[in-house]
């Protein structure tokens, strides 16, 4: 069996190197942090950050602590492995099984949006691993802030796929619960969910929250003022925050040259914090560099910029044709770094793939998919008055006035006022407390943060006996 | 411009004999067709024409409204932007400086927002603050309004907002005859233009005339900010713009058929300014007046007409004037937006009601 080091190594690429920025012109690791503004006046200032809430694994030389290094560092000098290093069989496993839900997942989506009963998707397809790697690297007490196309990460955070395919479908614009699942809503406006995870992460360290936050945004993104101004708020006021850019080398027609004339991790420097540049498409070394930059922001030295390199492998979304714009020589070139296959071929290599675990994964996979499809085609159009609900907290006359004048209007079979009690129980327009077992397919059992053992669940099976995997 | 070879289109030409575009080519073409031969022509008559914006070069725009402009212009004249809204528009004002005339597009509605303080501190007030010495240029295309089934932020109708703001013009068209001609006049504004195009109805054909406007008429057929009457009618009067002018034509298609009523039917094309004289002229004639856009009610470009008319048409009035709009809540989910959107019943049962006064 190979050493966890080799694993890297196997798991990297030549031209992937994984490489971090100079520490050397980053801040100081431990400036306190802003008093928020009703604080008592007994409280003293936070001097750093609490004791985080997960140990690190691995090497304390590669933790947070270790002493600013100088130049560029290799993940041989971070010491990535020793991150990764407490992984089970059954977790390296759970990480594969992630991958190939999700992509499952999005495979059921793209078709149903092509049969109609989706009105978009924008595909995930060869993020996979910069998706769970980083998301399964959370805890509960963190708090992970998506764009549109984190349907891998929401996984990861217990969100009921379905939830995730009723936003597409047009039932909602947001179907859970942000703090149930540590996980905000879709952030359509590119880049300006950024700014929301630099304020919520400060508030964190005010509450002395044992978590940080993660904000995911693209390429395309990284020009936005927005982004930008996230990353110099979030420095001065060291925020425990994770930007993790998901550089799929495209923002919709334009390739990545024409949002930064440098690498994109190299723009943290600027601002004064540390930033690492991963190979997206493997999902341990996205795991590892996740944990190690979350570790740096909870224990309160502030943000760290990580770029997971990676290709959008589908379209932007369904309504988009990308043969336009690119070439297919490009697309093969990634296509064989295909981060469902690499780690495949990890485990077959360590022997944790064998035939039987293979056939029931697949197993779930099409159980899972064929379970989706009937719950997304079974969703109802929202009672027609529910637009009106929620315009704010109080009550506004004006949308009270135009709600009676609407629902005067509507049939009895429209699913008008009549209809409103039973809006509640119509199937899958939302995830709800205790929803997310329904798939039968556990995504992180439910819960929001930490690995998950990749035993596979399918209803009306018995599980096999471990040995026979 | 050769644009004969490059028109396909296999719809009759429409119907109606209201518009003023005398047809060359008997071919329909697009309304998104016809806006990119209305650039064309632009970009064609005045090098300082440049177009930019995310997408709108090699993939020719999410709509495809620029399509094929910079393998024609090239890439120095049609720009793929980084993607940022605010530097979009805030180097459109600088190149405007320098004598560009910048057509900015704004991907959809939603997005631009993000350059909200350069449209509305910087754009609409640099004339005014230096005394009439710069003259900015620039026209901002964005695709607007809902009923394309989009997912948030893709079907919002921010008229008002600009119309709002001092300095700035504020046009929507309908029809593909006056989209070619309109952004041709936009482009040629000394003062900036917010150029609404209403996106559910950019596949909508119609017989345009492809001669560049200079060709057509130095001043353009119809100018930039009159309103039009597109229906002729002696009961009622319908007023919209962008999107709900083909909605107001169904409605009194319907009405005439089922209700033996006539109603005008007038598009505003240019929401600021205003021009009220073709409103006020059908009003004093019909006494009835019902209003129809997209976006919320609430000091809204139909709270400005109906001020306006009141004030100005009292005595003719035999009705209030009524409104029918998107309702005061945020656009909502693709799956209830028809709820949303002012469609011919809605319209109808207003008529109705006026007639009920
Ligand atoms: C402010 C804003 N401008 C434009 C858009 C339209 N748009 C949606 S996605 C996208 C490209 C985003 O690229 P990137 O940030 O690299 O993310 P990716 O789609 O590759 O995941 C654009 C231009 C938007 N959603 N928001
Ligand atoms: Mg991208």
């Amino acid at each position: 069996m190979p050493s966890v080091t080799e694993l890297m190594q196997l798991l990297t690429p030549t031209g992937h190197r994984i490489t971090v920025a100079s520490r050397a012109r980053t801040p100081e690791p431990d400036a306190p942090p802003a008093a928020p503004p009703d604080r008592p006046a007994d409280t003293p200032p936070t001097p750093g950050r609490p004791t985080p809430g997960r140990p690190t694994p691995g090497h304390p030389k590669a933790g947070p602590d270790a002493g600013p290094p100088s130049g560029e560092l290799t993940a041989v000098d971070i010491d990535l492995p020793a991150y990764v290093a407490d992984l089970t069989d059954d977790e390296l496993f759970g990480l594969y099984r992630d991958m190939v839900l999700v992509r499952r997942m999005d495979e059921e989506a793209t078709s149903l949006q092509r049969q109609g009963e989706l009105g978009l998707w924008a595909s995930l397809r060869g993020q996979e691993a910069a998706q769970v790697g980083s998301g399964r690297a959370l805890g509960p007490d963190d708090m992970a802030f998506p764009s549109y196309r984190e349907h891998g990460v929401a996984w990861c955070r217990g969100v009921d796929p379905a939830a995730v395919l009723a936003i597409f479908r047009g039932v909602n614009l947001g179907g859970w619960d942000p703090a149930t699942h540590g996980f905000a809503l879709y952030s359509i406006v590119v880049g300006s969910q950024t700014l929301h995870a630099a304020g919520y992460a400060m508030g964190m360290t005010w509450d002395r929250s044992a978590g940080a936050a993660i904000v995911y945004f693209g390429d395309g993104a990284s020009s936005e003022g927005d982004v930008n101004e996230a990353f110099g708020w979030a420095s001065v006021f060291s925020v425990p925050l994770v930007f993790f850019c998901q550089n799929n080398q495209w923002a919709i027609s334009e390739p990545t040259r024409r949002q930064s004339r440098t690498e994109i991790f190299h723009r943290a420097a600027g601002f004064g914090f540390p930033s690492v540049r991963v190979d997206g498409n493997d999902v341990l070394a996205c795991l590892a560099v996740s944990r190690w930059a979350l570790a740096i922001a909870r224990a309160g030295r502030g943000p760290v910029l990580v770029e997971a390199v990676t290709y959008r492998m589908g379209a932007h979304t369904t309504a988009d044709d990308p043969t336009r714009y690119r070439s297919p020589v490009e697309l093969e070139v990634w296509r064989r770094r295909d981060p469902l296959d690499r780690m495949r071929a990890h485990l077959a290599a360590r022997g944790l793939l064998g035939e039987e675990r293979d056939r029931h994964l697949a197993l779930e996979a099409d159980t899972f998919a064929h379970e989706l499809r009937a719950r997304c085609t079974a969703m109802l159009d929202p009672d027609p008055t529910s637009l009106f609900d929620h315009v704010q907290v109080t009550e506004n006359g004006l949308v009270a006035e135009q709600r009676s004048a609407f629902a005067a209007t509507l049939d009895p079979g429209d699913g008008g006022t009549d209809d409103r009690l039973d809006r509640e129980d119509r199937p899958g327009t939302g995830d709800r407390p205790g929803t997310e077992d329904r798939l039968g397919v556990r995504n992180g059992l439910g819960v929001k943060g930490g690995l998950v053992a990749g035993e596979t669940h399918v209803p009306g099976e018995t599980q096999l006996p471990g040995e026979a995997w | 411009m050769t644009s004969g070879a490059v028109i396909t289109g296999e719809q009759p030409a429409e119907v109606g004999g209201e518009r003023t575009g005398e047809p060359a080519t008997p071919v329909p073409i697009t309304l998104a067709k016809a806006l990119n031969l209305g650039l064309r022509s632009a970009m064609a008559a005045d090098p300082k024409v440049i177009v930019m914006g995310e997408d709108v070069g090699t993939l020719g725009g999410v709509f495809r409204v620029t399509d094929g402009l910079q393998k024609e212009f090239g890439e120095a004249r049609v720009i793929d932007t980084p993607l940022a809204e605010s530097a979009i528009i805030g180097t459109a004002i600088g190149l405007a400086m320098r004598g560009y005339r910048p057509v900015c597009e704004i991907q959809f509605d939603g997005f631009v927002y993000p350059a909200f303080d350069q449209i509305v501190s910087q754009l609409a007030k640099l004339h005014y603050r230096s005394g009439g010495r710069i003259r900015l240029p620039v026209t901002i295309r964005i695709p607007f309004g809902g009923g394309i089934g989009a997912v948030e932020h893709h079907s919002e109708s921010p008229e008002a907002y600009f119309c709002h703001t001092a300095g700035l013009k504020v046009v929507a068209c309908s029809h593909p005859v006056d989209a070619h001609q309109m952004i041709q006049q936009a482009i040629r504004s000394d003062d900036p233009v917010i150029f609404l195009e209403p996106k559910r109805r950019y596949w909508e054909k119609a017989v345009v005339d492809p001669r560049p406007l200079g060709e057509v008429s130095p001043d353009g057929t119809t100018g930039l900010h009159s309103s039009a009457v597109v229906r002729a009618g002696t009961d009622a009067t319908l007023v919209g713009y962008g999107p709900t002018v083909r909605t107001c034509l169904d409605a009194a298609e319907v009405s005439a058929a089922d209700d033996g009523r006539s109603l005008e039917v007038v598009d505003l094309r240019s929401l600021s300014p205003l021009d009220l004289e073709p409103v006020l002229a059908s009003v004093r004639r019909t006494g009835r007046l019902v209003v129809v856009h997209e976006a919320p009610s609430n000091v809204s470009v139909s709270a400005e007409v109906a001020a306006r008319v009141a004030e100005q048409a009292f005595y003719s009035l035999e009705a209030p004037v009524l409104r029918v709009t998107g309702f005061d809540t945020p656009y909502p989910p693709a799956r209830l937006e028809d709820h949303y959107l002012p469609d011919v019943d809605r319209i109808l049962d207003a008529v109705d009601r006026s007639f009920g006064y």
